[in-house]
């Protein structure tokens, strides 16, 4: 038991925690008819909470209340795993990545998050304006545009043989990729 | 009798809710239900954590290149994901309470390109998408709250928007 604890405290390899993703697909599917997706959640949020009239929120977000438990349940998932399971060594990064950032300007790569960026300090600056409001904003309206996010598109979608949800996937990965090599340079040179 | 017809739906989109995670659950499901998903998203947060998928620094490291853990997780949960949908319409296998299971064809919309271009965008720099959003309040970054606000009103703006914007 003792080995299985110090087991699990160990960050989790992509052959476990990748199956494992995949397999939200048929429980979700097979306890409730319910199809994968999160950034509806966000959706829900507005209809619930500022509607304003836009057809887009008009519906009967009471029954999709699932979607927001689900999150909720990702929520406290995030905390249990965080205290009560967390990692006794220090966060492995590949070198060639600890390289690039630390010549953007990012010193602290002791947590999961960078202290650099993500503090409350950084909130009410240039930095915290554009990692916080811009970057959230563009992943709530994208998503939505997109009508899903990796959860939806990428593993629903594509698990469920998607030809919009590959097109959608492909596009998620040419704006990542355009922010890290083409944005994100000129950003690090604003602060 | 044809001058007084019924009155058109409120709603007079082509899909009246086409939500990519929509609940085709036929019968009413009671609150202590709800619970089913808030254990399913409870070991999923945890499943996140665990495999690093919320850190900033993984999401860097997949767009650099430098590392195939990302790939892994996304592509052996594809992989599973597919598998699963396939045995499911094969043997045409049943939910919990007796009804088959639905699955939603999705159409062609160029909102997929350039929304998943402008969510590409925030991804990188925010080093995660909705789900992670959760998982990272959860472990106590508290300033990803401002981000998860600004996710809402991008998708509040995204609905107020929608009838001007190119689909």
């Amino acid at each position: 038991m003792q080995q299985f604890i110090e087991l699990i405290r160990q960050p989790w390899p992509w052959y476990v925690a990748g199956p494992l993703i995949g397999l939200t697909v048929p429980t979700l599917l097979l306890i409730g008819n319910k199809s994968f997706g999160i950034s509806s959640s966000l959706r829900h949020i507005c209809a619930a909470c500022f509607p304003a009239n836009i057809s887009f929120f008009k519906y009967d977000w009471k029954k999709e209340i699932w979607n927001l438990v689900f999150v909720l349940g990702v929520f406290f998932g995030g905390m249990i795993a965080t205290n009560f399971m967390e990692n006794p060594n220090a966060f492995q990064l590949s070198a060639n990545t600890m390289a690039d950032l630390r010549a953007l300007g990012i010193q602290d790569f002791s947590g999961l998050m960078p202290a650099d960026l993500f503090s409350m300090e950084a909130l009410f600056s240039l930095k915290g304006f554009i990692f916080f409001v811009l970057g959230g904003f563009m992943v709530g309206f994208g998503t939505r545009y997109a009508g899903g996010c990796t959860s939806g598109h990428a593993i629903m979608g594509l698990s469920n043989l998607q030809v919009p949800s590959l097109i959608a996937t492909c596009c998620f990965m040419v704006g990542g990729f355009t922010m890290t090599h083409l944005l994100m340079p000129f950003i690090f040179k604003l602060f | 009798m044809s001058f007084q017809q019924v009155s058109p739906p409120i709603e007079q989109d082509e899909q009246p809710f086409a939500c990519e995670a929509p609940n085709d659950m036929a019968q009413s499901e009671s609150w202590v239900s709800n619970i089913k998903y808030l254990i399913v998203g409870v070991l999923f947060g945890i499943v996140f954590v665990k495999a690093e998928i919320i850190s900033w620094f993984r999401i860097q490291e997949m767009f650099r290149l430098q590392s195939f853990h990302m790939y892994g997780v996304i592509g052996s949960a594809v992989v599973v994901g597919m598998i699963s949908v396939f045995l499911i319409k094969k043997f045409n296998i049943k939910t919990l309470s007796g009804e088959t299971v639905q699955f939603h064809p999705k159409k062609f919309q160029r909102g997929q390109i350039y929304g998943g271009l402008i969510f590409g965008l925030g991804w990188a720099i925010t080093g995660a998408c909705p789900g992670p959003l959760f998982a990272q309040i959860g472990s106590g970054y508290m300033a990803v709250i401002v981000t998860l606000l600004s996710a809402v009103a991008g998708t509040w703006a995204y609905g107020y928007f929608r009838d001007k914007l190119p689909n």
